[in-house]
């Protein structure tokens, strides 16, 4: 990296850490990277967070509260979309919601300036991606389970004219076959555009602020005034990212529940 | 782009700690703590709805006792009410009847004291007569000489004082 110069997409690099390069399973490379670092302190902070507030009280304290404000949020979600039958599936979709938040919310934190590099896990696609096809194999697991091969008219919406099958089917199953993708893609990609824009604006600030007074009134201040706006907009986006995953896994879980 | 130049050698490191770290929330967390915290607010929610529902009933209740209490408090004071006018009643009636009998023996003393005055008045009359008689006769038996009879100065005495 040159001096004054700031490569946006860096941050995004996964590094080995603690010499677990070649660690192996099955001849897969399964190193422990800053990525899965990350993810061990998301699930570390989650379960601090959650069992700090299961204390079960009848009259709930503050954290207590604020963990069944989270657990009552995914309820209603569940509750709204499927209906009194999406209670079996609050702890999945409720992991799902908080893991991703957490993830996403932690990868924001400036906790550079004491030294450490947070990483956010969820802008990586392949983490997404997976998370994006655990959900699409419950929809299909629920759903060839509870209806059989009748899973198959969630293709052919209510009232289709027998003519407009043919042309209709295929039309609905693509649309059914690309959400894992779209779920995916979709976290992926408001992440990593949102830490990638973060990181040009930090670029501008630091050459500009070498450059002289000039650059650093015409430049590196409105970069530096625009990236504190930035920052509330990620953390917005951060909670939205989550919600919508977890809406989106609701109301796939829905077709599969219900139906139509 | 990391995401994609690194591709090949992280995915299987990404996805196998992936499935650990979600599989650790998802079973520690998700199938651990939620359903306690989800018991928890349900049993709360249950224990409010029971408190709001006792709450209500004693109302209900402490109401129809004030009903009971009013229609009762109100039945008494009717009941008071007519005792008291029954007693007005009687009392207006014992006063008229002692008044009646006051007024009678008034008017009674009355009669016997305006009969006992004619007698008294009578008497008196009587008695001028013969005081009158007698001095008419003394007068004329000293005046005149004469010696009037008794019964003849009466007649006379009488014509004249009664016309």
């Amino acid at each position: 990296m040159a001096e004054g110069k700031v490569d946006p997409v860096h941050q995004f690099t996964i590094e080995p850490l603690f010499g677990t390069d070649h660690l192996a399973l099955a001849g897969y490379n399964i190193a422990f990277t800053n990525s899965a670092l990350w993810m061990a302190i998301t699930a570390l902070v989650l379960v601090v967070f959650v069992g700090g507030g299961a204390k079960q009280a009848q009259v709930p304290g503050r954290w207590q509260m604020a963990v069944e404000s989270f657990t009552g949020f995914v309820d209603d979600l569940l509750r709204s979309n499927i209906g009194a039958n999406g209670r079996k599936y609050l702890p999945y979709v409720f992991s799902l919601f908080m893991f991703i938040l957490f993830a996403n919310v932690l990868g924001l934190l400036p906790l550079a300036l004491i030294g450490l590099h947070p990483f956010t896990p969820t802008s990586h696609f392949t983490v997404t991606g997976v998370l994006a096809i655990m959900s699409f194999s419950i929809v299909l697991i629920v759903g060839f389970a509870k209806h059989g091969f009748h899973f198959f008219s969630l293709f052919v919406p209510h009232g289709t004219p027998a003519l407009m099958i043919p042309i209709i089917f295929p039309i609905e199953l693509i649309s059914f076959m690309v959400r894992p993708f779209s779920l995916g893609l979709r976290l992926f990609v408001a992440m990593m555009a949102g830490h990638v824009l973060l990181e040009v604006l930090s670029g501008f600030v630091i050459s500009g602020t070498n450059g002289g007074a000039l650059t650093f009134g015409i430049a590196a201040l409105p970069s530096f005034l625009l990236m504190i706006g930035i920052c509330a907009l990620e953390l917005l986006v951060a909670g939205i990212q989550a919600y919508v995953f977890a809406l989106l896994t609701c109301v796939y879980l829905n077709d599969a529940e219900n139906l139509h | 782009m990391p995401q994609i130049a690194q591709l090949a050698t992280t995915y299987s490191s990404q996805i196998f700690w992936l499935l650990v770290f979600f599989g650790l929330v998802f079973f520690v967390v998700g199938r651990g703590m939620v359903p306690k915290v989800m018991a928890t607010v349900d049993s709360r929610d249950k224990q409010i709805a029971a408190d709001l529902a006792a709450a209500d009933a004693a109302r209900k209740a402490a109401d129809a006792q004030e009903e009971a209490w009013r229609t009762q408090a109100s039945r008494q004071r009717a009941e008071a009410q007519a005792l008291i006018a029954t007693a007005k009643a009687e009392a207006a009636k014992a006063a008229e009847v002692r008044l009646v009998e006051a007024n009678r023996a008034i008017d009674a003393r009355l009669a016997e004291a305006e009969a006992r005055i004619a007698a008294a008045r009578a008497g008196a009359l009587d008695e001028i007569e013969t005081v009158a008689a007698e001095a008419a006769g003394d007068i004329v038996s000293r005046l005149a000489g004469l010696a009037v009879d008794q019964d003849a100065a009466r007649v006379a005495v009488k014509e004249l004082l009664h016309g």
